[in-house]
């Protein structure tokens, strides 16, 4: 069992990084340095070009329009600046705005606590599965569980609209088994309300204590309603069409876990699930927060199956942020609203980014130190 | 098909029959049931996708889940036909044929650059497009439509096609193939006095066969499967494409309207040419799925 204590494959994102320094070159060459650095800048221009008009000057700009109140008619420039007032709005004020991104916040939740675990455990589940080395049809399996991610969001939404409609197939299924299935995206029922329901508890007439606070202008009742039954439905879709591609980077990272450990432990006579808490997992580590920080910065985005499937209902229950951003702009006028949810959006997609940085650090250095000590340990 | 496999019999190892292998292969029927019924779960709705299509809108509603229609009829496809469909399908064809072969010209000098050329900036330069990969898309929506208003070009193809054409991902994607071409190559056509656009389209470029490959298909599919930008870039519906185009078909019916066949029919339309492609070049979206990642 020692052969297990090592640290496994230590390899993250950031070691792929390398740059391979350019060879000193001698002085005569000084002539082609130059040449270099015209083409270097040509060879740059156009992507450089691009990137900087439709991806900084719009940031900037949209943060301009963020603290302005630009009504989407003539030059952003010549808005009047409002200060914070639109971020008020939305975090501090009781109001229309404030509950709706209340609102969006909870969905989108209640949405990433749901798709991420699952589509991770599914995605790995499913990469194990096929990682076996005497396996049939594995090609078949795995393009099978791809394919759906390399397919149209919207082509899938659709498909979904019809799977999960009142007289669908996932009805005709539960029926099989006398469940009468909801009408899915007519349904704006919290499911955490259904279950206190469930244990006999009047969903009409919530506690008081319940009601009484409020966050982000939403009650601690309203912030209990778990996804609707609506939003299970596109957590259903997210978790099917994502699983496939991660599955891939699991399946990639299983293939550089060493056979030979893993016979060895097979010879010590250890069950299928000692060695693969004591093996493959140490090994899969790096790329389980790979996919875990993809998957939270993937799932604070969604946007196209919303505006597919559900355009933010029944009764706003499917709203996210960034759905919630472009309807306040686009459909509600209210441009500097609209780019201040985009802004407060991007503020937790940054947080989670860095939280994984940090969680990364920390783990690579624990790692070491676990190697250090299990090579003290041998000597 | 899927069927088929679980009556064969499990190929064990061929060691003596000791408790381990035993568990070994009563274990590989549990596998194998598992695979099955993902893969029915994974497959089914597209068979009921491709079943609904022939379906009459009755015949959708009343069997669900049976994929064979009980009267086979192309009603569907004829409609889609006589609607804007064709217009849709042609406006996907020209955005994702300029985007795609404008984003492997750029994306390739830009990761090339950045892999081989010294000039004064270069790491800034890297770092940048780091920054810029790290921005979330829907995040650049509204700004994007600022953009594309005070330049001129909402509503037009150039709009719709010139802030695709380059992307950070696709760059670094170049960037770390060149980076592991081996130098010599290129440094004894440089020594002959070859210039470094001429190096790099006829010596670096031809040995970067693979990673072009790869992302061609992946801007082939990002842009054909691309709807936010469609949405925000255009709002005549004469510039509609495939994916902003069919999403209007299904809009305020909220999933309890009808019309299944028909919508059924534009999703497999719109699925097909992504699963032409995907089952040709199948490894190099899987390469392209990892090559994705580390840019993380």
């Amino acid at each position: 069992m020692s052969v297990i204590g090592s640290g496994g494959v230590e390899q993250t994102v950031a070691d792929t990084e390398h740059e391979t320094q350019p060879p000193a070159k001698p002085a005569k060459n000084r002539g082609a340095k130059n040449r270099d650095g015209l083409a270097g800048w040509l060879f740059m221009a156009p992507a450089f070009i691009i990137v900087v008009v439709f991806v900084l000057v719009p940031v900037v700009s949209a943060l301009w329009v963020s603290v302005s109140d630009w009504s989407g008619k003539g030059s952003p420039v010549s808005a009047n600046f409002v200060g914070l007032d639109n971020y008020q709005a939305l975090l501090t004020k009781p109001g229309l705005a404030q509950r709706d991104l209340g609102t969006a916040l909870r969905n989108n939740i209640y949405y990433v606590i749901l798709v991420v675990p699952l589509q991770t455990v599914l995605a790995l589940v499913l990469a194990i599965v096929l990682n076996r080395r005497r396996l049939k049809g594995k090609g078949f399996f795995r393009s099978a569980f791809y394919f759906p991610s390399v397919t149209s969001s919207v082509a899938i939404s659709i498909v979904f609209l019809f799977l999960f409609n009142a007289s669908g197939v996932v009805n005709a299924i539960l029926a099989w088994f006398g469940i009468n299935g909801p009408n899915w995206f007519a349904d704006p029922r919290g499911v955490g309300h259904i279950i206190l329901g469930a244990f006999g508890m009047d969903t009409d007439n919530p506690p008081s204590w319940l009601t009484d606070h409020d966050f982000l202008g939403l009650t601690w009742w309203q912030w209990w309603s778990g996804p609707s039954v609506a939003m299970c439905a596109i957590i259903a879709l997210a978790i099917w069409t994502t699983a496939g591609t991660f599955m891939l980077l699991f399946l990639a990272a299983l293939q550089d876990i060493p056979e030979d450990v893993e016979e060895a432990a097979q010879m010590d006579g250890t069950t299928a699930w000692q060695r693969f808490k004591a093996v493959t997992l140490p090994g899969l580590k790096p790329t389980l927060f790979l996919v875990i920080t993809l998957g939270l910065i993937g799932t604070w985005q969604v946007f196209d199956q919303i505006y597919v499937m559900s355009k933010g209902g029944p009764a706003k229950t499917t709203v996210t942020p960034a759905y919630l951003s472009y309807q306040t702009s686009f459909l509600g006028g209210k441009w500097g609203q609209g780019a201040a949810i985009a802004f407060i959006l991007f503020a937790i997609i940054v947080v989670f980014s860095m939280i994984q940085r940090y969680v990364m650090r920390d783990r690579k250095t624990l790692a070491k130190r676990r190697r250090i000590a299990t090579w003290e340990s041998k000597k | 098909m899927s069927t088929a496999l679980s009556g064969r019999p499990i190929a064990g190892p061929v060691e003596p029959p000791t408790g381990t292998a035993k568990k070994v292969r009563r274990w590989g029927w549990v596998i194998y049931l598992v695979l099955i019924f993902f893969a029915l779960i994974y497959l089914y709705p597209f068979l009921i996708q491709i079943g609904t299509s022939f379906k009459t809108d009755a015949d959708a509603t009343a069997n669900p889940l049976n994929p064979i229609p009980q009267v086979w009829t192309v009603e569907a496809y004829r409609s889609l036909r006589s609607a804007d469909f064709p217009l849709w399908f042609m406006n996907s064809v020209i955005v994702t044929l300029f985007v795609t072969v404008g984003r492997v010209f750029f994306d390739s000098l830009a990761g090339y650059a950045l892999a081989r050329l010294h000039f004064a900036g270069r790491t800034a330069m890297a770092a940048l497009f780091i920054g810029i990969m790290a921005v979330p898309a829907v995040v650049l929506l509204i700004p994007k439509y600022l953009v594309l208003v005070q330049l001129g070009i909402y509503n037009t193809y150039l709009g719709m096609i010139i802030p695709l054409v380059a992307d950070a991902a696709g760059v670094f994607i170049m960037r770390q193939f060149f980076i592991n071409i081996p130098l010599e190559v290129e440094e004894s056509a440089r020594l002959d006095g070859a210039s470094a656009f001429r190096t790099f389209w006829s010596v670096v470029l031809p040995m970067a066969r693979p990673a072009v490959i790869t992302l061609t298909i992946l801007s082939f599919q990002g842009s054909w499967n691309e709807l936010a930008h469609f949405i925000v870039s255009r709002s005549d519906p004469n510039l509609n494409t495939l994916t902003s185009g069919v999403a209007t078909l299904v809009s305020g019916s909220l999933g309890s309207g009808n019309q299944f066949p028909l919508k059924m029919a534009a999703a497999l339309l719109m699925t097909i040419p992504v699963a032409i492609v995907f089952f040709i070049f199948q490894r190099y979206f899987v390469r392209g799925a990892s090559g994705g990642a580390v840019k993380g």
